[in-house]
């Protein structure tokens, strides 16, 4: 029968389905840090049980961890329990966890693509939503809570539901200055943040083959941001490239036996989906939020909105009180919101690519007096590679501060937070009230726009930039 | 985890769409490496704004959260489901939900009940007229009473099944521990591995 890339992934990982029920899954990869996993390790030594497969679960810490003096013991006591928390159970355990001062410590969703360990056809999960981002390898990744965590610990399967599918079809060719980031966030407006749930959805056609490893789990990372349980693209010798060598991929003839493999983790041609979405790239121009969900955005040319030109009344009421909590008036153009506060980081945009594409809009200029700039590589590893590259020199000439790796700012977990009425342009994923601070406002978006708009003071393009050695 | 049969309690009216895991509970809420203790940082952002629903006396005690569309949406912590447990709601009503957010409620013993949204607007309706008035969840009958009306709720059934019935689910899969076991013998030697570590060249 024709099968979809997910139900192909799907099938390979049932371990038994009974009528009535959900399927019990197998899985692949667990991945885990400090702030969902205390209470499930709790669980496990309350019923006296053990992890399954250590040597399928890997630990790092990463959204409590400063990004200044990270080899001091972390300042704030509650997020030093939380950290030591994380050690004192992987040691326990017996598992595989990158620490703080470690180069392979990171954000979670940054480092096992990183390592090679996220690899098309696999399973993964995560206590964290963002997890759909290891979909970009064809990978079925999602986000679970801390009873999952348990469970997956505990057992190395999870009871699931089989999700209906999803296509996002994006045709054509993206213009030059506009990148993955853009094309989510524009993905997102047009289906609302409750448009893909109950879906895993495989984005495909020549805009997405065109993309990069980095720019395909930009868009995978986004998935939960529209309500699906998981994003995935169908891996490709784009896949293949970025993985091989890398120090979890197999070699020799396992290496052979897996690229085989992963040819077969396509859609049939004449399989079916529950659903699609078409979207034609050449359309698509540098996007951005003006509100407090990821689905509030305009293109960067565009005015913040009218609550009025909403026809439903909730949206309606959503669009209201976003503007109030955004201290924005309708009307305004996108261009002439300033902001104080650039963040350029996150496991959405946080990997080698979006630094090397900041750097570039940001040589030998200078960011603005009004303006703090943070950059915070998603792991350490990419904090090392962009210092051998001499891209923190490009930061650091500019203004911008240069720190260690986390999750930071994207949600102030750390001191890295937005004071009340501040407001940010984030290259991260979410811009709900709080977020990345009480009271603190966020627009999200892409790493050359956050580039740019460190520049001028005010949400700008590369190409807004007169003297901009531009490249985006 | 206790069994749910139904629940008397009053509901209190969130008249409030979109309302995602960072505003029932901010991420700086979320240090605790307990279950318990986490009813501070519920709706923290609104909680010194006495107009907010839950600062007023006819609703401080309430159990039953009315919720708008889409509550839950966003993060996966599971500390989201444990604020409004820890705060005493037994029960969430509302059009749509989060995933993630639903299916932690269902293994934490929250009950997420699906209702239309004309449903959720007469139970806001009359939550607001009759302020503290308490009406009844009936997870056997999946139903809503107020006293004056009786409301369908949807549920999935497996997560009705365990709840009735306060099933541990890890309990359950590992009933099936043999056919873990015989998957595991069939999985590909290039499937990767976590350990040992192998040092990167
Ligand atoms: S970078 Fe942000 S979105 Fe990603 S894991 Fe960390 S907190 Fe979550």
């Amino acid at each position: 029968m024709a099968t979809t890339l997910s139900d192909k992934v799907w099938d390979a990982h049932v371990v038994r389905t009974a009528e009535g029920e959900p399927d019990l899954l197998y899985i692949d990869l667990h991945l885990v840090h400090e702030v969902t996993s205390p209470q499930a390790f709790d669980g496990l030594r309350l019923a006296g049980r053990g992890v399954r497969r250590p040597d399928l679960t890997l630990c790092t810490e990463d959204h409590n961890t400063p990004t200044l003096d990270i080899l001091k013991p972390i300042a704030d006591p509650v997020s030093r329990l939380q950290v030591d928390t994380l050690r004192k159970n992987a040691e326990e355990f017996g598992l595989r966890i990158h620490s703080l001062g470690d180069p392979d410590q990171g954000v979670v969703h940054i480092i096992g693509p990183q390592l090679g360990i996220t690899q098309p056809g696999m399973t993964i999960v995560c206590g964290d939503s963002h997890t759909s981002t290891h979909g970009a390898f064809g990978a079925l990744a999602f986000g679970i809570g801390t009873s999952e965590v348990e469970h997956v610990l505990a057992t190395q399967t999870l009871p699931q539901a089989r999700p209906k599918t999803m296509a996002v079809t994006v045709n054509g060719e993206l213009p030059e200055g506009v990148t993955a980031k853009d094309l989510v966030l524009t993905l997102i407006a047009k289906v609302g943040t409750g448009g893909g749930q109950g879906y895993v959805v495989e984005y495909r056609g020549s805009a997405i083959e065109a993309l990069s490893m980095e720019g395909r789990m930009t868009i995978c990372n986004m998935s939960i941001e529209w309500g699906a349980k998981a994003g995935m693209v169908a891996p490709d010798q784009t896949t293949f490239d970025y993985l091989k060598g890398r120090p979890h991929a197999p070699q020799g003839a396992e290496w052979d036996a897996a690229v085989e493999y992963w040819k077969t983790l396509r859609t049939d041609d004449d399989a079916t989906f529950d659903a699609e979405v078409v979207i034609d790239a050449a359309e698509l121009t540098p996007f951005v939020t003006w509100g407090t969900n990821p689905g509030q955005g305009v293109p960067l040319g565009a005015a913040v909105p009218a609550p009025e030109t909403f026809d439903d009344p909730v949206e309606r009421g959503a669009a209201e009180r976003a503007l109030e909590y955004m201290g924005l008036s309708a009307g305004t153009p996108m261009r002439d919101i300033a902001v104080d506060t650039v963040f350029l980081g996150s496991c959405t945009n946080g990997r080698i690519e979006d630094l090397r594409l900041a750097a570039s809009v940001l040589q030998g200029q200078r960011i603005a007096d009004s303006v703090r700039m943070l950059v915070v590589p998603g792991s350490a590893r990419v904090r090392l590679q962009a210092e051998s590259e001499g891209l923190d020199q490009v930061f650091l000439a500019a203004g911008a501060e240069w720190r260690a790796a986390g999750c930071s700012m994207c949600l102030g977990m750390n001191p890295d937070q937005l004071a009340p009425g501040e407001r940010s342009a984030s290259t991260s994923n979410r811009n709900f009230e709080g977020r990345q601070g009480k009271g603190g406002r966020t627009h999200l978006v892409s790493p050359a726009v956050a580039a740019a708009t460190a520049i001028t003071g005010h949400l700008s393009a590369p190409a807004d930039l007169a003297n901009a050695v531009s490249e985006a | 985890m206790d069994k749910f049969t139904n629940h008397v309690g009053i509901p209190v009216p969130l008249r409030r769409g979109n309302v995602d895991t960072d505003q029932i509970i901010p991420a700086v809420y979320l240090k605790r490496i307990t279950r318990t203790g986490f009813e501070d940082g519920l709706f923290a952002a609104w909680r010194n704004d006495p107009d907010f629903v839950l600062n007023q006396d006819a609703w401080r005690n309430g159990t039953i959260l009315v919720a708008g569309p889409d509550f839950g949406t966003g993060s996966s912590r599971e500390h989201a489901v444990w604020a409004l447990q820890n705060y005493g709601f037994k029960a969430v009503i509302g059009t749509r939900f989060g995933d993630i957010f639903r299916s932690n409620s269902g293994k934490a013993g929250l009950l997420i009940a699906t209702v239309t949204p004309e449903v959720v607007d007469k139970l806001w309706e009359h939550a607001e007229a009759n302020p503290g008035q308490e009406i009844e969840v009936c997870l056997e009958s999946r139903t809503i009473d107020t006293g004056a009306e009786r409301f369908e709720f949807s549920i999935d059934d497996h997560t009705r099944m365990r709840l009735l019935e306060g099933l541990d689910d890890i309990g359950s899969t590992l009933q099936h521990e043999q056919l873990i076991s015989d998957y595991e013998a069939g999985r590909p030697a290039y499937k990767p591995a976590t350990i040992p570590v192998k040092v990167a060249d």
